[in-house]
Order: C-alpha cells, then structure tokens, then sequence
C-alpha cells in the first residue's frame, strides 16, 4: 500500500518531541505521522511504501523519525526531495529512501521498485520514476543495513 | 590554489587536502555534543561498536530537553547518560545548567575555525564564533565518538550580505525570519549560508548566534558569519573567504527599512511584518530556547516591562539559556523586573519550546514565542497556533494580551 503526503513534511510530524524520549523504539511506531495522519499508525503495513513531495523530514535531527517509519513497517520513503539531516539518519538506521524529483504517485497507485537501479514503475499509471544516485559511501552503508554495522565491519568510513 | 570559502576553508583544514563544494571528504571532528534527545539513542549505538569514546575531552553531553525529568521512563534515560558520562570521565551538564548550545559556547567548547557536531539540529549556532557546526543524528554522532571522523559533502556556499542598520526593536531575530521568509524552508537546503556586511559586523556574539541557529529552518548545512567585529577573550585566527572564491548564490539586502518580523502557524518560514498580526489575541508568551533567552534577550524584555504588570488573560513564562544567563539577569535587576511585571522564570532548558514539559498550551490557545520553529504540534499540543518573533515583541504581545508592537 501506499501513502502519499504533500510536501515539507517536518520530523515534528512524524514524530512529536514528546515521544521522542525513549529508547522502546515500539512506542515510537504508536505515534508515527499521528499529527498528519491519525490513520496511519493503524492501517500501515509491512512493506508498505510512503511517497511526499519536496523536502520530507525538515526540522530537527531527531533520528527518531526514520526508526518510527521504519518501526512502523515502511520499506521505503519516495519523495522529490529530503531535507538532508533525515536523509542521512534514514539510510544510518537502514530506512531505505529514493529521491525523485519528479513523481506523480498517488495513494491508490501499484508500485514495484528496485533500490539497487533505483527505477520504481508505477502499474496504476503505467510510468517509470528514476530516483537520484546516492554516493557509494551511502549505499555501502544501506547495503550493510546501517551505520553500526557497516562501521563494524569496516572500522572507519571509506569514500 | 583554486580560492575558496569560508566553508571549503574550514573543511579542508580538517580534511588534510583542499577541498570544494559537492566534493565528498572525511574530516576529524573538533567536538561533539549530544542531549538527553538524542544521546541515549547515540550512547546505545555507540557500545555495539566499541568501549572507549576517542577522546573524552572533546566530548560533552547535556540534560536540557526534558529536565528536570517530567517522568520515570525520561529519568532513566538521565541516569543512562550519567553514568555513561561518569565511566567514559566525560563532562555532563546537569539539569539546569542550560541549554546545550549556550553551555557549548561560553564554556569555549568550541572555538573559531573548528568543525564541532552536535546531536541536535541547532548546533549550526556555532557559525557565529566563525566556525563549522551542524545537526547530526544518533548514529552518525556515535560514529564520531568511535573514529573521531565524519564524512561529508562539502556544501556548496550562499553569500549574505546583510547592510544597512536595522531600527529600533529590529534584532537579529527579524533579520533571520526575514530571510526564513524571503528563501523558505528549503530554500538553502544542504548549502552553507556566509553572513557578512554591516549588520552582521555590528551584532554581539550573542546576536550572531540567533542569526545561525536559524539556518537549519531553511535547510542550510551550516550558517557562518564573518569575523569581522568580533571580539572573543581569547587569541584566534579569523578565517575570511578568499577573493573570487565560488558562491553559489549572492542575496544582497539593505535591511535599513525592515520591521518586525513574525512567523505565522504552522511553520517558521510563513513569515510576515508584525503589522499583519497586530490585534490577534494571545493567551501564553513564551521567552526562550537556544534561538532568543540570552541577557541581551531578557533585558530587551525587562526594559518593555518595566513598572507594568502583563495582561491577566496572558501568562509568561522565561527559561532563560543557561544558569549564567539566570544568574547574570538577577545580579542586573532584569529579573526581578520581568517577575514583578508578571513574568514566572522555569528551569534553564529546551522543554517549552520542544513540547517535552513545562509549558505546553491547550486546545485552541494562541502562544506567541521567542523560539524557532512553530510546526504543528511543536509545543506539545497540535491544536494549538504558535506564532514565532522577537522577544521585544513577545514582551510586547504579553503586556496588551495581544499581538503588538513595543509603543
């Protein structure tokens, strides 16, 4: 399924800072996106996918809102643009994020995508959407399911 | 060499080569900071990597979100860091002791030309000592605890220039809700903003750090401003962009003729001139956060109060930026003059303004706030409209139980 959102989408509304105080991170997936959209917390599934417009997850650095989205079961967020702060938390806690700047997706549409290419084919509209590359630095990262791993394994950052 | 900028300066000194906009880099960490937001989080990740910090001296971690604690579940999170604090002979500000980016900055933590990482998206305050800082999160804050490293894009650099000399009850705080207003929320998104010019060249240390807190409102990686006119109790090096160096845009803005600035609900670029919101009334006037609770902003708010009591419709609550600040404003007077006017002072730290405790509004309440960002739900309360400008104006706001401008 998919849910799609307008843009500036702030971390304040994927998380409020009154959840953001806990290291349960289940409590945060009960509170994801509550402000924007009290449905969501209930009807999102695994797998499912979040598509935005411009500069999803402006504001603060609260790395607690990619964990909520991810927590909640969101495979991917598609948006036109991230706000960079979110960017980098997302693909640090293993959230995967395309970014395409342009990209009609709607609520009801029937999405594949594939985050190795970054081509996602919308059925519904029968179109295809190129995300942007990312830097090897990051898809290393992604790759290794997050930062913790990948500096594990690696010891230090390779660019 | 290929001139550069303040930025591309800075990161290439930490990077051990030259470096331009849009390159990737690794560069050593100066200092780094995290708060009771987003240290346990950063502290947990941290232990799956290793056991010893790189060095603890460049570390520093800062109860100030949610402190004192309002619940159990946040007073385990603080006792979590001390003790990480006390194994790791780290230094830990206690509840109080204030907000981690005034601590950062008059505790020489950080200092001009330096790369500093906080765990907080503010931590870009820290341009206005001439220096690197950003917001980073957890995970890459404790990527910098094991390595003492980060990587980065060298962001590309926006030149502001700023002339002119602002009007009476025009502050720092206009200036950057202006500019919020003028670029929006994205509008300096991963760059790195330059302040110069006469306004700049004549703000305290303490009004520069209004101006680059703010930056991250507009997306910006960093916000610096240059050196010029500023004084610091130490010996440093200035750092200045070369001549011809590569900007990737130059906004010029006489700021003579600006008013006071105010952001509308629901976000800190919906920006207008007071006068658009002259009259709406208001029931909580909040002074403080990283953005506006120093001295300098406490005493503009005495010295509009002085010998008046605030509406009985409005409360107003102060959590001024540190103990020092609170300290300084009772040895001055500007205390005991806000809480005869009707002020009530709350324990230096972030809760109001992050929605964490202390202060939040009701339903269908109006607040206008010192602070920095008004998303919905910001205070703690979703159904409640936050209005965003200069403690001069909330001083004002509180006095008539309406939004106004200082007579």
């Amino acid at each position: 399924m998919v849910f799609s959102y307008g843009d500036n989408i702030d971390t304040d509304r994927i998380i409020p800072g009154k959840y953001t105080k806990t290291l349960d991170m289940s409590q945060l997936a009960a509170h994801v996106l509550e402000d924007l959209d009290p449905a969501f917390k209930d009807t999102v599934r695994q797998g499912d996918v979040v598509a935005a417009g411009f500069n999803f997850g402006c504001g603060s650095s609260r790395e607690q809102a990619p964990i909520a989205l991810k927590m909640a079961g969101v495979a991917v967020v598609i948006a036109r643009t991230f706000a960079r702060i979110f960017y980098r938390n997302a693909i640090n806690v293993g959230l995967p994020l395309l970014e395409i700047r342009e990209h009609d997706i709607a609520p009801a549409d029937s999405l594949t995508y594939d985050l190795k290419t970054g081509q996602v084919t919308n059925h519904t509209k029968q179109k295809t959407y190129q995300a942007a590359p990312m830097p090897q630095v990051m898809i290393d990262i992604l790759n290794e399911g997050g930062l913790v791993a990948y500096l594990k394994k690696n010891g230090d950052y390779k660019i | 060499m290929k001139p550069q900028t303040i930025t591309e300066k800075i990161l290439s000194n930490h990077s051990g080569r030259s470096v331009y906009a849009d390159e990737l880099t690794i560069v050593n960490v100066d200092g780094i900071m995290a708060t009771d937001t987003t240290a346990p989080m950063a502290i947990k990740a941290f232990q799956e990597m290793g056991s010893r910090v790189w060095d603890n001296q460049k570390m520093w971690l800062v109860l100030d979100h949610a402190a004192p604690a309002p619940n159990e579940r946040i007073a385990n999170l603080h006792k979590l860091m001390r003790d990480f604090a006390r194994q790791q002979s780290i230094k830990l500000y206690d509840i109080g002791e204030g907000i981690c980016h005034q601590i950062m900055v008059d505790q020489d933590h950080v200092r001009p030309g330096q790369i500093f990482m906080g765990a907080d998206s503010h931590t870009c305050t820290y341009g206005a000592l001439n220096a690197f800082s950003t917001g980073v999160g957890s995970t890459d804050l404790a990527g910098i605890m094991l390595t003492g490293k980060t990587w980065l894009k060298v962001p590309r650099s926006m030149k502001v220039v700023l002339s002119g000399s602002l009007r009476p009850n025009v502050s720092a705080k206009d200036v950057i809700l202006f500019l919020a207003g003028q670029l929006t929320i994205e509008g300096a998104t991963y760059q790195s903003i330059e302040f110069e010019g006469e306004v700049v060249e004549n703000m305290t240390l303490a009004s520069r750090m209004t101006l680059c807190n703010m930056v991250i409102e507009m997306g910006a990686k960093a916000g610096i401003c240059h050196p010029k006119g500023l004084t610091l109790p130490y010996d440093w090096t200035p750092i200045v962009a070369d001549p011809n160096a590569v900007y990737d845009s130059v906004l010029r803005y006489d700021l003579s003729e600006l008013l006071p600035q105010i952001a509308f609900p629901h976000s800190p670029d919906n920006v207008r001139n007071v006068q658009a919101a002259l009259g709406t009334p208001i029931q909580y006037a909040f002074i403080g956060s990283c953005t506006n609770a120093r001295l300098e902003d406490l005493q503009v708010a005495a010295q509009l109060l002085k010998g008046q009591k605030i509406a009985d419709t409005v409360r107003l609550l102060i959590a001024p930026a540190s103990n020092q600040v609170f300290m300084d404003a009772l040895a001055d007077g500007t205390a005991q003059t806000l809480m005869e006017a009707g002020a009530r002072f709350i324990t230096s730290g972030c809760g109001p303004c992050v929605g964490s405790h202390l202060g939040v509004p009701a339903d269908g309440e109006t607040v206008i706030s010192s602070t920095n960002r008004n998303f919905k739900g910001r205070m703690g309360n979703p159904n409640a409209n936050v209005y965003l400008s200069s403690p001069a104006i909330v001083a004002a706001s509180a006095l008539k139980g309406k939004i106004s401008l200082p007579d």
